[in-house]
């Protein structure tokens, strides 16, 4: 690949088919230069249209090379296994060292966090993100696969060790359901790519509970369905292995089946959150007080039980918000 | 001192990065200067102010504020030093979509947010392209998928950049930037001899230079007609 500008565009597009869209999100003008080599291509345009084109040669076969490279890489590779993830202690606010040996948190697993404002669960997640190496505020250090993790966690974009599914819903791009999976699915190059969209799709569509077409827009999804398509695509498109989740609402979709689909996929799911129901989903749950993970807590059987009494009442609750959405008269509980 | 010049479009969240990576910079006792380059107005200036910090601000006027972010930046850089400033950071606004302030060896960072829509970074040129480190900010308010989406076209303009996501809000990824700004071993003086790591285009036309009548025969210097031959 030393040698790349004296291939031409043809032969390249060939090879590396992914670069049709380096070339256009490149603003290099190549329709009908196809049998020229790139060294030519440049050769053809004078200082003024490169400078106008904001194309710098040299940076140019720089960053080719460099992304050739990154897309060889993410093709070569098969699935990022992590298999799981390890905290080892840090300290506290005030200094003090966790009281715990390691965290191992198993792929399959869904781990709940837990605390008041300010405590420090989100510093927990980042430190996560950002795989820390007793680097962050914490000192806590992260181990993936129970090994010193590869420095492409922090920095490749391809490569993502979390996905977050945010608080907020809102698509701002003006497309359909299926152009908008669609775009997605081109950015993770996947295969098969009208049967990956069909599945997200439908899965979105089980856990919504008002259907949607692939044609409807997706600025006209409600919230509930928004947020069905953004957890099923999530799932199944982002290879990110681990997921962190900031409080899923209730907004109209079946939380459960939300988490057995992450789960499906092989994730680990991490989910900072003060609703009880959705704290005792989890396997275990981490409590964090004054900056440090304080207790880790398995949930008991008892707990599942009690956890399948307040699913019940929550849905009494939800049932009394349909009646009075529809205008009935409350009369007994 | 270390000096890094922060980029990107118009609110596109550099003023608040910089000031919650300032924050993280802050607890490891690092003195931290800014500048802040703009056109007509701005007043991040009371913004950083508010916040403790050093902050001298330069308005261009009717100059391109990349060109005069080159000529001013080496007076910049001794006030700096002056102040015994640890890191002297720059924030600039860019406004053509062509020029960036970037200096070859002095650490360029470009920040975008999410919200300006998947065709911006072909669009934005040098600006994002050369820049080192960049920032995407606003991922709270969309998608996983969009800001999947996003950082995939911003990695095809800037493969070899470091490409991080912070929140300008929360702060959420501003301790992680801190760890990359700070070198102990670079010591800037001067950029005297420093290299633009792309060249700004000339726009002098005679508009530039304060004309207001419209024809032809008014029109001198570097004038480019629009093309109606072309189907
Ligand atoms: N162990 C620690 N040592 C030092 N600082 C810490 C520690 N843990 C957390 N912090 C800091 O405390 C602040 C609050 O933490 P964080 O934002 O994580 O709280 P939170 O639990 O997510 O709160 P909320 O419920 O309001 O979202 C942050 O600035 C964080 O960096
Ligand atoms: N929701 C959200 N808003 C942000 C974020 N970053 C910045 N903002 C807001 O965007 C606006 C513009 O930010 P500013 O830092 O002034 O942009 P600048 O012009 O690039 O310096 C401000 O109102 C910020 O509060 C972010 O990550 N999320
Ligand atoms: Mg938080
Ligand atoms: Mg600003
Ligand atoms: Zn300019």
């Amino acid at each position: 690949m030393e040698n790349i500008h004296s291939f031409k565009i043809k032969e390249l597009l060939n090879k590396y088919p992914f670069l049709d869209s380096f070339f256009k999100n490149n603003t290099l003008k190549i329709s009908g230069k196809e049998h020229l080599t790139l060294r030519q291509v440049f050769a053809e345009f004078d200082e003024d249209t490169l400078e106008d084109m904001g194309v710098e040669p040299q940076l140019f076969i720089q960053q080719i090379t460099e992304f050739i490279t990154q897309m060889n890489t993410f093709l070569g590779k098969d699935e990022n296994k992590v298999k799981s993830v390890t905290i080892l202690p840090g300290n506290d606010k005030s200094g003090n060292i966790e009281g715990f040996d390691k965290l191992v948190i198993k792929q399959g697993e869904i781990i709940s966090i837990v605390g008041p404002t300010g405590s420090g669960k989100s510093r927990l997640l980042a430190d996560i993100e950002w795989v820390a190496q007793e680097d962050t505020p914490t000192k806590r250090k992260i181990l993936i696969n129970n090994d010193i993790p590869d420095k492409k966690w922090r920095f490749s974009s391809s490569d993502k060790l979390v996905a977050q599914l945010s608080q907020n819903m809102n698509f701002v791009m003006d497309l359909t359901v299926y152009e908008f999976v669609e775009l997605h699915a081109e950015s993770r190059l996947v295969e098969n790519k009208d049967n990956v969209i069909k599945r997200i799709i439908e899965k979105a569509n089980d856990l919504a509970g008002e259907s949607f077409e692939p044609d409807t827009p997706i600025t006209s999804l409600s919230g509930g369905q928004s947020r069905a398509l953004m957890i099923a695509d999530t799932a199944i498109l982002s290879k990110s292995p681990i997921i962190l989740i900031d409080e899923i609402e209730n907004a109209g979709i079946d939380r459960k089946r939300a988490l057995s689909l992450l789960l499906s996929e092989d994730k680990v799911v991490l989910m900072a959150t003060h609703d009880p129901i959705l704290a005792l989903m989890g396997d275990r749950r981490i409590v964090i007080k004054n900056g440090g993970i304080h207790k880790v807590i398995e949930t008991t059987d008892q707990e599942r039980e009690i956890l399948s009494t307040l699913e019940e009442m929550d849905r009494t609750i939800l049932a009394y918000r349909t009646k009075l959405r529809s205008g009935e008269i409350i009369t007994k509980i | 001192m270390n000096l890094v010049t922060v980029s990107g479009p118009p609110s596109s969240g550099k003023t608040a990065v910089i000031l919650k990576t300032i924050d993280a910079l802050k607890k490891q006792n690092l003195k931290i200067g800014v500048v802040k380059f703009d056109c007509l107005y701005t007043d991040d200036d009371e913004l950083y102010k508010k916040a403790g910090i050093k902050v001298k601000k330069g308005l261009s006027g009717a100059l391109c504020p990349d060109h005069y972010f080159v000529s001013n930046i080496e007076e910049v850089t001794q006030w700096g030093l002056d102040e015994g400033f640890d890191i002297l950071i720059s924030e600039s606004a860019g406004l053509c979509n062509r020029c960036s302030p970037y200096i070859k060896d002095i650490k360029a960072i470009c920040v975008i947010d999410n919200l300006s829509g998947i065709n911006t970074p072909k669009k934005i040129g040098p600006m994002l392209k050369s820049a080192d480190i960049v920032i995407i900010t606003k991922g709270d308010i969309v998608s996983q998928a969009e800001r999947e989406v996003f950082a995939a076209r911003v990695n095809m303009v800037n493969p070899a950049a470091i490409i991080m996501h912070i929140n300008g809000l929360t702060g959420q990824g501003s301790f992680e930037l801190s760890t990359l700004l700070y070198d102990e071993t670079v010591q800037t003086n001067s950029l005297k001899g420093m290299k633009l790591r792309f060249p700004m285009p000339a726009a002098l036309c005679s508009y530039c230079l304060g004309e207001t009548r419209i024809g032809e025969s008014y029109q001198m210097g570097n004038v480019r007609k629009m093309d109606f031959e072309e189907k």
